[in-house]
C-alpha cells in the first residue's frame, strides 16, 4: 500500500512536470483560473485559501529560506534563457538572412555557397529562367556572387597572431537591388574595378581597422575601406567588394559561388527550380534563400539548445532538493498549526493545496526574477561565432524572446510543483495527534 | 580530528535536510566537473608537448586558399626544419551531404609528424601502396561498422573527380588510434587519403597544397622559423602565415566560441546559488541545536572549539558533496564520450579539476559555515539554555 502510494506519487511528479513544461500559456490560465473560482466558490476552496494565506502572511519571518527557493531558481532560469536565448538570437539572425521570394542557386551537392563554384556560362542560363523579377530597365535581378574569406586582425589584437576569418563577398550593382534592405550607414559604397570594400556593421564591431576612408591590408594588397553597410541580418558581419577584383584577388577568374535571384512572387519559386533543375546545362541545388539559411543555423542552435537544456536540468536537480529542503522546514515548523486545522476538521486536499500555492508562488517569483535578470543582462549581448558554412565569424545578438521567457517561467513552475508536492503531502498526512505532541 | 564523530553526528542530526543539502551540493559539482571538463578539452586542443614542435604554414590571405606545392621544398631548405608534411581539405560527408566528416588529402610522411596516432605497420605498408586507399580514424570506424578491406563511398562538398562527380569511392586500408585513449580524440575522427590520389583526381586542384606540416628540431627556435618560412613568400601572391600548432588552433578555438565566459558565468550563478543554500542549511542547524551547544560549553569545550566544530561540519559537508559530484563526473565523462561517438571529447577530471573543486568546496564551506559559527562562539550559555 505504501509502496503503491509512492508510486503513485511519482507518477504525479512526472505528469506535473510534463504538463508544466508542454502547456501552452492559455492552458495555465485556464487552470489559474479554475483554482482561483474553485477557492472563491467552494468550501473546500475556501478553506485552502486561508491556509495558504496563513503560508503567505508568515513569509517574511521565514525570509531566509523563502529566499533559497527563489533565488534557487532564480540561478536555474537565468541561465537556462540565457543560454536559449543564444540559440534563439544565433537562429533569428540566418533566418532574417533571406526571404520566402528571393532563390539561391548552388552548384549540386555543395553544403555551402563556399565550397560551391559556378562558371559564368550558369550566370547567364540562371538568368534567363522563368519566375526571376525584373527591374524597370527589363533587366533581370539576379545577383551572382563571390564568397571567400580573408584574415584580419581582431579588434584589440595583442599581436601578428590575433588574427579572425571574416567572409568576404565579391557582388556587382544588382546586389544591392536584390537586397533592398542593406543600407550604407557610412561613407559610401565601394567603385567597381577598385580596391575598395564597404564593411557590415557587425564586422566593424569585430575587426580592427573598418573605418571609412581606413585602409587596410588583405593578404598582399591594400584595400580602402569606403562605407560601412547595416543589413540586420547574418550579411552585417561579412565586408562586400566587387566580384571581379575580388575574384582577381583570389584566382577565381569569372567564376562566381553562388548566384541570388529576386522572384516575381514566392510561388514562382517552383517553376524557377525545376527550370533550373532540370536543364542539361546545369547541375545546380536551388533553394530559397529563406530555406538556406535557416538550414545553416540548425546543427549549431541545436548544440547550443542541447546544452542550455543539459545544463538547466542539473541545476534544476539541485533547485528541487533545495526547494524540498525549505519547505519541509516550513512544514515542519508549522506542524502544530496544521495538526489543529486539521482537528478542527479542516481536510487534507486543502493543506496540501496551500503549501503547494506557497511554494509555486515562490518558484514563480524566482523564475521571473531569473528572466528579468537574463533579460537585463543578455537581451543584445553581442557575441560572435565561426558559423557553419561559412568561412567568417558570425555576430549575433542574444533573443530574449517572449517564448524564450516563457520556457524560463515553466521551468520554474515544474520546479515548485515537484519541490512542493512532498512536502504538501507530509503536511497533509501527519497523524493529528503525533503532530500535536511534537515540541 | 578526536572530535570526528562529534562533528559527524551533528551534520547527520537531521537525516533528511542534509541528505537533501547534499544532493543540491552534488548537482553543483557535477555541473563544475562536467563545464570544467568541457573548458579544459577545449584549452587542451593542440597544446601537446608534439604541438610546439609542429608549425602550420597556411595562406595570409585565408585558410581557404591554397599554397604552391614547389613551396615545400623552399620550406624543407629552412635551416631547423627537420621535415615537411602537406595536405589538403577535401570536405567529404558520408551517406548525406551534410553529414560532415573531417577528410584530409595528405602527404606520404603525414602520419610521421604526429606520433600521437598510431597505425599498424601491416595497414601502414598496404595504404603505402594502394592509391586509392585511405585510413580511418576508429572512432568513425566503430560508429559507421567500418572494416579493413571495406569500400568507403565519400562524397566531398568541394571537389569533382575525373568525371565531374562528387561521389569518390575508396578503399579503407587501415585504422588510426590515438596512443593515449585519454589524449585528443580529434584524429580518432578523421579520414586520411593520399594527396598524390586526390591531386591527380580532381580537375580542380591542380598541384596546389592547403596546408604544410613543418617539424621543427628545437622548439626554442619555433619562432625564428616561423619567421623565416613566411620571409620565403613575402611580397609573393602567395603570402603565408606560419604559427605553431598550439597558437594555431588556440585562435581557432578563439573564434569559435568564448568558451571561458561562458562556463565561468554559468558557475558563477551555480555556486551563488549554492552559497545561499548551504549557508541557510548551516543557519538553521545550529538555530535548532542552541541548547546542545550550550551544553558543551557547559561541560568545558572552549569557544574557539566550538566555533571549530560548526566550521568543520560545513566544511565537511561542502567536501563531501564536492568529493561524491566531482566521483560522479569521473563516472560520466567517459560514459558521455563514448555515447556521443567521438562528437564530444570529455577528459576524465584532471589533477587541476579535483584540486580547484576541493578548493571551491573548502572555500565555499568556509564561507557558509563563518556566520553560524561566530554565533555559536557568541552563545551565551545562560540565555542559550535559558531558550532565550
Amino acid at each position: 500500500m505504501k509502496f503503491l502510494k509512492g508510486l503513485l506519487t511519482l507518477i504525479v511528479v512526472f505528469a506535473g512536470i510534463a504538463v508544466f513544461l508542454v502547456l501552452p500559456w492559455p492552458g495555465l490560465a485556464a487552470i489559474v483560473v479554475l483554482l482561483g473560482l474553485w477557492m472563491a466558490l467552494t468550501r473546500r476552496g475556501q478553506q485552502a485559501a486561508s491556509v495558504a494565506a496563513i503560508g503567505i502572511a508568515t513569509l517574511a519571518q521565514r525570509a531566509g529560506s523563502a529566499a533559497v527557493i527563489v533565488v534557487g531558481i532564480a540561478g536555474v532560469v537565468g541561465v537556462l534563457v540565457a543560454m536559449l536565448a543564444m540559440a534563439q538570437g544565433y537562429a533569428d539572425t540566418l533566418r532574417r538572412t533571406g526571404s520566402d521570394d528571393t532563390a539561391i542557386v548552388l552548384r549540386g551537392a555543395s553544403a555551402s555557397e563556399v565550397s560551391s563554384v559556378l562558371a559564368h556560362d550558369s550566370v547567364v542560363v540562371i538568368e534567363q529562367a522563368p519566375g526571376v523579377a525584373r527591374d524597370d530597365a527589363g533587366k533581370p535581378i539576379v545577383s551572382p556572387e563571390l564568397v571567400v574569406a580573408a584574415n584580419l586582425l581582431v579588434r584589440g589584437a595583442k599581436n601578428d597572431d590575433d588574427m579572425g576569418s571574416v567572409q568576404l563577398r565579391g557582388i556587382g550593382d544588382e546586389a544591392w537591388k536584390l537586397r533592398t534592405n542593406a543600407k550604407i550607414i557610412a561613407g559610401r559604397k565601394f567603385e567597381p574595378g577598385k580596391y575598395e570594400l564597404v564593411a557590415g556593421k557587425g564586422a566593424q564591431a569585430h575587426f580592427a581597422g573598418l573605418e571609412p576612408g581606413a585602409q587596410i591590408r588583405i593578404g598582399s594588397r591594400v584595400w580602402t575601406v569606403a562605407g560601412i553597410f547595416e543589413s540586420g541580418d547574418a550579411l552585417d558581419s561579412e565586408i562586400w567588394a566587387d566580384a571581379k577584383v575580388v575574384g582577381d584577388t583570389y584566382r577565381r577568374g569569372a567564376s562566381v559561388t553562388s548566384v541570388f535571384a529576386r522572384l516575381t512572387s514566392p510561388a514562382a519559386f517552383d517553376s524557377f527550380k525545376n527550370a533550373l533543375t532540370t536543364d542539361p546545362r546545369l547541375q545546380v541545388d536551388v533553394d530559397t534563400s529563406q530555406h538556406y539559411f535557416s538550414k545553416q543555423s540548425e546543427g549549431t542552435s541545436k548544440a547550443i539548445r542541447i546544452i542550455g537544456i543539459v545544463v538547466g536540468v542539473i541545476m534544476a536537480i539541485g533547485a528541487i532538493f533545495g526547494a524540498l529542503n525549505t519547505m519541509f522546514a516550513a512544514v515542519a515548523v508549522r506542524a502544530r498549526e496544521i495538526a489543529t486545522l486539521r482537528a478542527i476538521g479542516f481536510r487534507g486536499l486543502p493543506v496540501v493545496v496551500a503549501v503547494m500555492l506557497e511554494t509555486m508562488l515562490l518558484a514563480l517569483a524566482g523564475g521571473v526574477l531569473g528572466g528579468l535578470i537574463a533579460w537585463l543582462v543578455f537581451n543584445g549581448y553581442s557575441a560572435s561565432t565561426l558559423s557553419m558554412g561559412s568561412t567568417g565569424q558570425l555576430m549575433f545578438q542574444f533573443n530574449v524572446a517572449p517564448s524564450v521567457l516563457w520556457t524560463g517561467i515553466k521551468w520554474a513552475l515544474a520546479i515548485g510543483f515537484v519541490g512542493g508536492l512532498y512536502p504538501a503531502l507530509r503536511a497533509a498526512r501527519l497523524p493529528v495527534t503525533v503532530a500535536l505532541r511534537e515540541q | 580530528m578526536k572530535y570526528f564523530h562529534l562533528i559527524w553526528a551533528a551534520l547527520f542530526r537531521r537525516k533528511t535536510r542534509t541528505i537533501l543539502t547534499l544532493v543540491s551540493i552534488i548537482a553543483a559539482f557535477l555541473l563544475f566537473g562536467l563545464l570544467d571538463a568541457v573548458r579544459v578539452s577545449f584549452e587542451q586542443a593542440g597544446q601537446s608537448a608534439n604541438g610546439a614542435e609542429r608549425l602550420q604554414t597556411g595562406a595570409r590571405l585565408s585558410f581557404i586558399e591554397t599554397l604552391p606545392f614547389s613551396l615545400g621544398a623552399q620550406i624543407e631548405r629552412v635551416p631547423g626544419v627537420s621535415a615537411v608534411a602537406y595536405a589538403n581539405w577535401f570536405g567529404g560527408a558520408y551517406q548525406d551531404a551534410h553529414n560532415q566528416i573531417f577528410t584530409f588529402a595528405v602527404s606520404p610522411n603525414y602520419i610521421d609528424m604526429y606520433p600521437e596516432f598510431v597505425l599498424d605497420a601491416a595497414q601502414r605498408k598496404t595504404w603505402d601502396t594502394d592509391l586509392n586507399g585511405v585510413v580511418v580514424g576508429s572512432v568513425l570506424a566503430k560508429r559507421y561498422n567500418w572494416k579493413v578491406g571495406d569500400k568507403l563511398p565519400l562524397m566531398s562538398q568541394i571537389f569533382p573527380n575525373k568525371e565531374g562527380s562528387k561521389n569518390w569511392n575508396f578503399t579503407i586500408d587501415g585504422i588510426l588510434h590515438s596512443k593515449d585513449p585519454n589524449q585528443n580524440g580529434f584524429f580518432d575522427a578523421i579520414v586520411l587519403m593520399h594527396w598524390k590520389n586526390f591531386d591527380e583526381t580532381t580537375p580542380y586542384n591542380r598541384g596546389q597544397v592547403g596546408w604544410y606540416i613543418s617539424h621543427v628540431t628545437d622548439v626554442n627556435q619555433s619562432d625564428r622559423v616561423a619567421k623565416a618560412i613566411d620571409a620565403l613568400s613575402a611580397n609573393s601572391d602567395h603570402e603565408t602565415k606560419t604559427q605553431t600548432e598550439q597558437a594555431a588552433s588556440a585562435n581557432w578555438v578563439k573564434q569559435m566560441m568564448n568558451i571561458g565566459l561562458i562556463v565561468t558565468s554559468i558557475m558563477g550563478a551555480v555556486f551563488f546559488t549554492l552559497l545561499l543554500l548551504t549557508g541557510n542549511t548551516m543557519m538553521q542547524a545550529v538555530r535548532e541545536r542552541t541548547s546542545e551547544l550550550a551544553v558543551l560549553k557547559t561541560i568545558g569545550f572552549s569557544n574557539t572549539s566550538v566555533l571549530g566544530m560548526v566550521l568543520a561540519e560545513s566544511v565537511l559537508l561542502l567536501v563531501l558533496g564536492g568529493v561524491i559530484g566531482l566521483g560522479l563526473v569521473s563516472i560520466l565523462a567517459p560514459a558521455i564520450s563514448a555515447g556521443s561517438g567521438g562528437m564530444l571529447h570529455l577528459p576524465s577530471v584532471g589533477a587541476s579539476s579535483w584540486a580547484l573543486g576541493i578548493a571551491l568546496a573548502l572555500g565555499i564551506g568556509f564561507v557558509v559555515g563563518a556566520l553560524p559559527a561566530m554565533r555559536a562562539m557568541r552563545l551565551n550559555i545562560v540565555d542559550a539554555l535559558a531558550g532565550r
